[in-house]
């Protein structure tokens, strides 16, 4: 099982080693934290082969950001799936973010990443313009249901769209119903991406709760078909009346 | 303990078949497309780039051979120009196939060929609760966009129909 990464940057003079930087980056997360290779330290600490306290910095940095979360969704975020460990509803979000920060380290002012549905925008397209990103229709793969403009953003979506992805609500054991996706904004895809997978097992109350929030948006498309926003995320839709660029 | 985690695979970084198609494109600020796309097998990073699409799923259906619709000329990407079209993917939910299109050696464009749907399409777009939405979908196909965000894609048929492209582009 693969995902797509695109690494778009606009600057015109970055050495191609900030790019390659930044694979390697993502090959190494792949290696530590699949839950699909055996030997990926998360594979090992799952099974009880690894101590937490044994393990690599990432490792730890990233259980504790899920213990956050875990705490701050009171429990509608959990990493502990029927024994195992599974903390990919942040690592992704969380590499994408790294992998952003190592570009901007390497002077890269003007990019995007996309990472299976999560991105992170930084500077700007080109010229004056915002980057737009849209929202994927949950039933009209190739379409988009909204579309955000902005400059620096993390943007992540969760659903039951996807034929597989299984969010379970951790407080009952089941699917949650109510809504079809739940989209979070702000300035952190790590903590954008676990969000959204707590408010969609929250349903439309995930909205208020990602509004309490300070710098995080929250965008629903609900199974009878709304779309509700928190009023953060209303600064960030471009209007149907804007002009097309 | 129950969880709020995805368990699909796709939604994690995971790699286990086709390995992790990594898609790079520069763009320098006035010239319009994308510049080197490079693919990477996620299983090993620091040997050649030959793309390696051993897809796990279902094999291609028939008729679907990848045909190369355009003038391919060499680039140093090891590219070619052109318009390439990825084999088709299935599973129970329905077909996946891209198209992916290459100028100067650099991916310029992925389409969606074919996609599942899951559900009757008109539901939600014809809702009289939504005119905002209705017009924002009609606004955002003729808006520019530059990246999307959603629930994981049919990662493991997009990916190995965006590498069967490359792989023609590439021979």
């Amino acid at each position: 099982m693969g995902t797509v990464i695109t690494v778009d940057v606009r600057d015109p003079d970055l050495p191609a080693r900030a790019v390659n930087a930044a694979v390697a980056w993502f090959h190494e997360v792949d290696a530590t934290f699949s839950t699909y290779r055996e030997a990926s330290e998360i594979s090992r600490l799952s099974r009880g082969e690894l101590r937490e306290s044994e393990c690599s910095a990432d490792v730890r940095e990233v259980l504790g950001l899920c213990a956050e979360v875990t705490r701050r969704s009171g429990g509608c975020f959990d990493i502990h799936l029927g024994g195992g460990l599974d903390p990919s509803g942040l690592v992704k979000g969380w590499s994408v973010q790294r992998a952003a920060e190592m570009l901007q380290g390497s002077g890269a002012r003007n990019f995007f990443i996309g990472a299976g549905g999560d991105v992170v925008t930084r500077g700007r397209p080109a010229g004056e313009q915002r980057w737009r990103v849209g929202i994927r229709h949950p039933e009209l793969g190739d379409r988009v249901a909204a579309v955000l403009e902005a400059g620096d953003l993390a943007v992540a979506t969760s659903g039951a769209y996807e034929r597989g992805e299984h969010i379970v609500d951790p407080r009952t054991g089941r699917a949650p119903v109510g809504l079809l996706s739940m989209t979070v904004a702000g300035p952190s895809l790590t903590y954008a991406d676990a969000f959204a997978t707590a408010a969609f097992v929250m349903g439309e109350e995930g909205l208020a709760w990602v509004a309490g929030i300070d710098g995080y948006h929250a965008l629903a498309i609900t199974a009878d078909r709304r779309m509700v926003w928190t009023p953060g995320m209303e600064m960030l839709l471009l209007r149907a009346t804007s002009p097309p660029g | 303990m129950p969880s709020a985690m995805p368990i699909r695979p796709a939604a994690t970084l995971a790699a286990t078949a086709i390995g992790v198609v990594l898609l790079f494109a520069f763009r320098t600020p006035q010239a319009a497309p994308p510049a080197t796309a490079v693919t990477t097998p996620a299983t090993s990073p620091s040997s050649n780039p030959t793309p390696t699409a051993t897809p796990s799923g279902a094999p291609p259906l028939a008729g679907s051979s990848p045909t190369p619709t355009a003038t391919p000329t060499p680039a140093a990407s090891g590219l070619r120009s052109g318009t390439f079209t990825g084999q088709t993917y299935s599973d129970q939910y329905g077909n996946l196939q891209v198209q992916v299109v290459i100028s100067g050696g650099r991916i310029t464009d992925v389409k969606l060929l074919q996609y599942p749907r899951n559900e009757p399409q008109s539901s939600f777009i014809s809702s009289q609760a939504l005119p905002l939405l209705r017009e924002e979908v009609l606004q955002a196909q003729s808006a520019k966009i530059d990246a999307i965000s959603g629930a994981t894609f049919t990662s493991e048929n997009y990916a190995a129909s965006v590498q069967s492209a490359l792989d023609l582009a590439r021979a």
